[in-house]
């Protein structure tokens, strides 16, 4: 009798858990996960949109949490810092969870930051940093850019590689986060190479006409100058036009997001070489940060996070069709 | 000084410029260079354009703070429409089309509605730029598609080894000098300009010589824009929103155009646009920090202006008109 029991329970039991694996196990992280994200609110304050770098990210950040019922919300200040720290400051009041900065220099919104911070606000910094440090800053190290760029610099145009030795530079804006830190490190590797000569140092304003009539005053001058490193790909283009109408072959190298317009650039010859910070990774960087900053659901300011984002060197003979992204709905 | 009181505010900016020049030939080897002038002169052609543009509505005793707005957008929506498949002579054509009405628009704004140039300009250059971002454009660069590769040339070719703007620039010159100085309509816009209500009383039909002036500055602004696409393959949008236009104005004014209207010509703007050019090319031969060029540069233009204050004092009539 108590065998056919056993025997009986035992079946039961299989079967049971036969029944069990048939319709799954549920994972218990699930639940907390989407609840945790279920109508929280992100802002985004880029310095402008409309260009491949901030349209980019928003594009990222929309795909990454939007189906997770959080909404993203956009403040465009269009260039303007004043209209940029007013949103910042309406923010503070609204109370979103998170908001993501985009600072134009790196003493604007240091003040705006912390207040936020204080207010329970999550603050992610993207590309260019405040001197204020937040719960994550995700972009460039533009510092060890510079050095690299530097690198490359002496690399192609030392003496002893046979160039001449001689160097510009085009900036952007020079209070820009990405201008002063990388000029940081350009100098300190030329600092140390007496045989690289840095001609012209100027600042463009991130225009191309302004980029192509410095340029071109700066070949006429030195006939015989070797590169020219600008800070930004779609500034640049003006550069590459000064090059090509001098007729002289001076090694252009930019940087960028790594948009596709940077390795048609490459593949026609605008651009020697681009350093790319790829954008959706960046993109997907912060959208890693805001979920786990949310679900930890410590108060806002305990940690600081620096997620730097790795760079690719890509020149016409490295470029692979990955290389570039192409935004969304665009081309 | 008073053996100075001949001299107009031309002759004296003229007389930097050549001081200038000097000076650089002297300090700057490499400055007086054929290459260098020429390039010069290139980088500045556009502006120089604008000048022309900016000059026709000053002489007329009104101003255009919507003119590189208008450039900016008009352009950058011929070149999306490029690349959106339209034909390149389609899209110049809707291109130019566009920036016609919206000068015409200004135009009657200024002349019927009778707003003050300085605002209806104002309001339409804000109202340009942001329709043309909402509605027309994706992104604040416009790069130049494949299919215009052949406007490329406007901007970045040459003849017997001169520059194509310059050419354009020289062009547009020519067109606007003889404009002011043969055609009927040339006349009355100085006349207007000069002094509105005795043009009115003599016949010269007033209102519609204001909305021409504005058209006219909606035609030269498109063209520059198109010099400016094809010399760096891209239209930034961005210049809608800078300072720019001010340099515009004080090329203009730095030339002796009074902004009460009525006198200088084009040559007044080009002798204001050669100054501007031989700054910013020494400067930037000298690599002198953007910073210190801005200072350098509100010196020079403050210097002109005040020895034109002390050269030339304000007489009865600008005294009674006001500048603007």
């Amino acid at each position: 009798m108590r065998l056919i029991t056993t025997t009986l329970l035992a079946t039961a039991v299989t079967l049971c858990a036969g029944a069990a694996f048939a319709q799954g196990i549920d994972d218990p992280t699930r639940e907390p996960y989407y609840s945790a994200f279920e109508g929280k609110r992100v802002a985004y304050i880029p310095v402008a949109m409309g260009f491949d770098l901030t349209e980019g990210w928003a594009a990222g950040l929309k795909e990454a949490l939007e189906p997770l019922g959080m909404t993203i919300d956009i403040r465009d200040p269009n260039w303007s810092t004043d209209a940029g720290a007013q949103a910042i400051t309406s923010l503070i009041s609204e109370k979103p969870d998170v908001i993501v900065v985009h600072n134009p220099d790196v003493q604007s919104y240091a003040r705006l930051l912390r207040r936020a911070e204080e207010a329970g606000i999550y603050v992610v910094q993207v590309n260019m940093r405040s001197s204020y440090s937040t719960d994550a800053f995700i972009g460039a190290d533009y510092v060890g850019m510079g050095q690299r760029i530097g690198e490359r610099l002496v690399e192609v145009c030392s003496p002893a590689n046979g160039g001449s030795g001689k160097v510009a530079i085009t900036q952007g804006v020079l209070t820009a986060a990405a201008s002063v830190y990388q000029m940081q490190g350009i100098q300190n590797v030329l600092s140390q190479h007496d045989d690289i000569q840095i001609v012209s140092n100027q600042a463009a304003d991130w225009d191309g006409t302004k980029a192509k009539n410095i340029a071109a005053t700066v070949i006429q001058q030195h006939p015989d100058l070797c590169a020219i490193t600008g800070f930004w790909d779609v500034m640049d283009v003006g550069t590459a036009a000064a090059i090509k109408e001098s007729g002289k072959d001076v090694y252009l190298l930019t940087q960028g997001g790594g948009n596709q317009m940077a390795c048609d650039g490459l593949a026609n010859g605008t651009y020697s070489e681009v350093v790319v910070y790829h954008v959706p990774g960046q993109a997907r960087d912060m959208a890693t940060m805001i979920k786990h900053l949310i679900q930890q659901g410590q108060p806002a300011g305990t940690t600081k996070t620096t997620l730097f984002t790795p760079l690719d060197f890509v020149t016409k003979d490295n470029m692979t069709p990955a290389s570039c992204w192409s935004l969304p709905g665009l081309n | 000084m008073r053996a100075l009181g001949h001299l107009s505010q031309e002759q004296i900016v003229f007389g930097l410029a050549v001081l200038l020049c000097i000076g650089f030939a002297i300090a700057l080897p490499g400055f007086l260079t054929t290459n260098n002038l020429l390039n010069l002169v290139r980088s500045v052609s556009i502006l120089g354009m604008l000048g022309v543009a900016m000059g026709l509505v000053v002489i007329g005793r009104g101003i255009d703070l919507s003119l590189v707005a208008l450039m900016a957008v008009s352009v950058a929506w011929t070149l999306q429409l490029v690349a959106n498949g339209v034909p390149l002579h389609q899209a110049v054509a809707m291109g130019l089309a566009f920036s016609l009405v919206t000068g015409t628009i200004t135009g009657c704004l200024v002349a019927y509605v009778e707003i003050p140039a300085i605002f209806a300009t104002l309001a339409m250059g804000t109202l340009i730029y942001g329709f043309g971002r909402y509605f027309l454009l994706r992104l604040d660069v416009v790069y130049m598609p494949e299919a215009a590769r052949h406007l490329l040339w406007l901007g970045q070719g040459t003849i017997y080894g001169v520059p194509v703007p310059i050419f354009v620039f020289a062009g547009v010159c020519l067109m606007g000098y003889l404009f002011l100085r043969y055609t009927r309509a040339g006349h009355y816009l100085r006349a207007v300009g000069d002094n509105l209500l005795a043009a009115r009383i003599t016949g010269i039909p007033a209102r519609p010589v204001i909305v021409m002036q504005y058209v006219l500055s909606s035609l030269i602004g498109f063209m520059a824009g198109m010099v400016t696409a094809a010399s760096v393959a891209s239209m930034n949008t961005r210049v809608a929103i800078s300072t720019y236009v001010y340099d515009v104005i004080l090329v203009v004014v730095l030339g002796g155009i009074g902004l009460s209207g009525g006198k200088g010509g084009i040559r007044n703007v080009i002798v204001g646009t050669l100054l501007i050019g031989v700054l910013l090319n020494g400067m930037t031969i000298m690599d002198i920090q953007y910073t210190v060029q801005n200072v350098i540069k509100g010196i020079i233009l403050l210097t002109a202006i005040v020895i034109d204050t002390i050269v030339n004092p304000r007489d009865e009539q600008t005294a009674q008109q006001g500048d603007i």
